[in-house]
């Protein structure tokens, strides 16, 4: 009933190939995180503290970014841009998708952050003198941070999984990488199975990081 | 000196403060005390500029606290504040706690911003906690803390706003004892207060508030003994 035989040779003979592409995959995993923490972060801080249209265009990139599913964000950057005449890389598609996405739901957990620090915090420091900026980077968003520490982990960890969609615009990130390889060997279980292995031990690593990370970061 | 002339605050339409005229010596204790709501909090965050006014003026050594052209940050370090909960940063340990604003506001070198908030520390009795976090501490030592915190900007003034009011009734009586001793060493404070006994036995003058309007002033003795007011005589039967 079950006549299909096992061939791994072919899968070990690419692993170096399969890890250069993991490498790609984290790599814009990582850049799409440290821009989404830089945006996100802005998106929180205009939709807390600004007016008119530029708080508009905040809320619907929150929104959009949501409530979408996360293959159309990345069509949108690739064959959408494309319709109108720009034309980005693979690469380029792939990292402006994951950013916005991660923006989106990081302003979000931003903004329960900034809820959750009592406003006494920066009436606190603004009586001992300091400026509104020094209240804010000294006072308010480490403690911001702390609460969303975990949050960006998991946010790191769903950056790393969604970026496989990178095959469906023809970036070789691991998953792509995975896909050419398996189309061309006919291997594809074979493949597929030592992906997902990759997939799950750099998501471990992720997870071990951040957890160390975390008790040398939060001593309080 | 701190000069109040003809002060007005509104939240809105809500008249908060009703022209407040008030002026406080160098050296002097002045006790606040009046209902919940009568405007004691207002009137200090008035005073540090934490709130705009929208009528009358705030001088502090002859500066216009809400001109246009003055250095708030500048003028805040003349005046401490201490709040009824205690705001200690909790990323902060007690020494960084107390560090932080000398070092970032006034510009001190670290080894001597850290010298300073030791000191300090000392001073209100937390020597033994400076490397430990706000959770570690009880809600008098954090309120403790919090007047470390202030003293080290060497303020000109201090404010109290009801420092001991969220604190449980055992831990009191350290946080008034620590503010007996500055007003022994000769700070000038105003001390919005709950505590009776303290406006009475600390204070060189105590002002009864009523509904924004400063309905009374004068020594201690005057107030509790010999209130001209109705609402004064009114409020200090009611809460003693
Ligand atoms: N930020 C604010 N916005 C609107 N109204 C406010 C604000 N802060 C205070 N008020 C109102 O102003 C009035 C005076 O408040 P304030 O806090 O100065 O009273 P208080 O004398 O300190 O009372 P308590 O003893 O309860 O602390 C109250 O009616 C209060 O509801
Ligand atoms: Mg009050």
């Amino acid at each position: 009933m079950f006549d299909y035989n096992f061939h791994w040779r072919p899968v070990m003979k690419s692993l170096p190939d399969l890890l250069d592409a993991a490498f790609l995959t984290l790599q814009v995993a990582v850049l799409a995180m440290v821009l989404g923490i830089i945006i996100g972060l802005c998106l929180a801080l205009i939709r807390m503290h600004m007016k008119g249209p530029i708080r508009w265009l905040a809320s619907c990139w929150v929104e959009l970014a949501r409530n979408t599913p996360a293959l159309f964000q990345l069509f949108f950057f690739g064959f959408g841009l494309g319709a109108f005449g720009l034309h980005l890389s693979p690469y380029m598609i792939v990292l402006a998708g994951l950013t916005f996405n991660c923006a989106g739901y990081l302003a979000e957990n931003f903004r329960g952050g900034f809820n959750a620090v009592p406003d006494t915090q920066l009436r606190a420091s603004r009586s001992l003198g300091m400026t509104a900026w020094q209240a804010y980077t000294r006072i308010v968003i480490p403690q911001v941070f702390r609460i969303v520490y975990h949050p960006i982990t998991n946010q790191m960890v769903w950056a790393v999984l969604m970026s496989s969609l990178g095959m469906l615009v023809g970036f070789r990130e691991l998953s792509g990488e995975t896909q050419f390889f398996a189309s061309r060997t006919f291997r594809i279980f074979e493949y597929f199975a030592v992906t997902a292995v990759i997939y799950y031990v750099i998501v471990k690593l992720i997870l071990i990081a951040s957890r160390l990370l975390a008790t040398r970061l939060f001593r309080y | 000196m701190i000069e109040i002339h003809d002060l007005h605050k509104y939240f809105g339409t809500l008249h908060v403060l009703k022209g407040i005229d008030l002026n406080v010596e160098k050296g002097e204790v002045l006790s606040v005390i009046g209902a919940s709501g009568s405007g004691k909090s207002t009137l200090l965050y008035c005073i540090n500029g934490l709130e705009p006014v929208q009528q009358g003026r705030v001088v502090v050594d002859g500066t216009d606290v809400h001109a246009k052209g003055t250095d708030i940050n500048k003028l805040r370090q003349r005046l401490g504040m201490v709040f009824q909960q205690w705001n200690s940063f909790p990323h902060l340990t007690a020494l960084e706690n107390v560090a932080l604003a000398p070092k970032i506001v006034k510009g001190k070198s670290k080894a001597e911003a850290r010298e300073i908030a030791a000191q300090q520390l000392r001073h209100v009795g937390l020597g033994e906690k400076l490397a430990v976090y706000p959770s570690a501490l009880s809600g008098g030592q954090q309120q403790r803390l919090a007047i470390a915190r202030a003293l080290a900007m060497e303020p000109e003034y201090m404010l109290f706003d009801e420092a001991t009011s969220a604190l449980d009734p055992e831990l009191v009586g350290e946080v008034l004892e620590t503010m007996r001793m500055l007003a022994e060493e000769g700070m000038t404070m105003i001390c919005v207060t709950h505590e009776m006994g303290f406006a009475r036995d600390v204070s060189d003058r105590v002002a009864f508030f009523h509904q924004g309007v400063m309905e009374e002033i004068g020594p201690p003795e005057q107030i509790f003994s010999n209130a001209q007011s109705e609402h004064t005589r009114k409020f200090l039967a009611n809460v003693r």
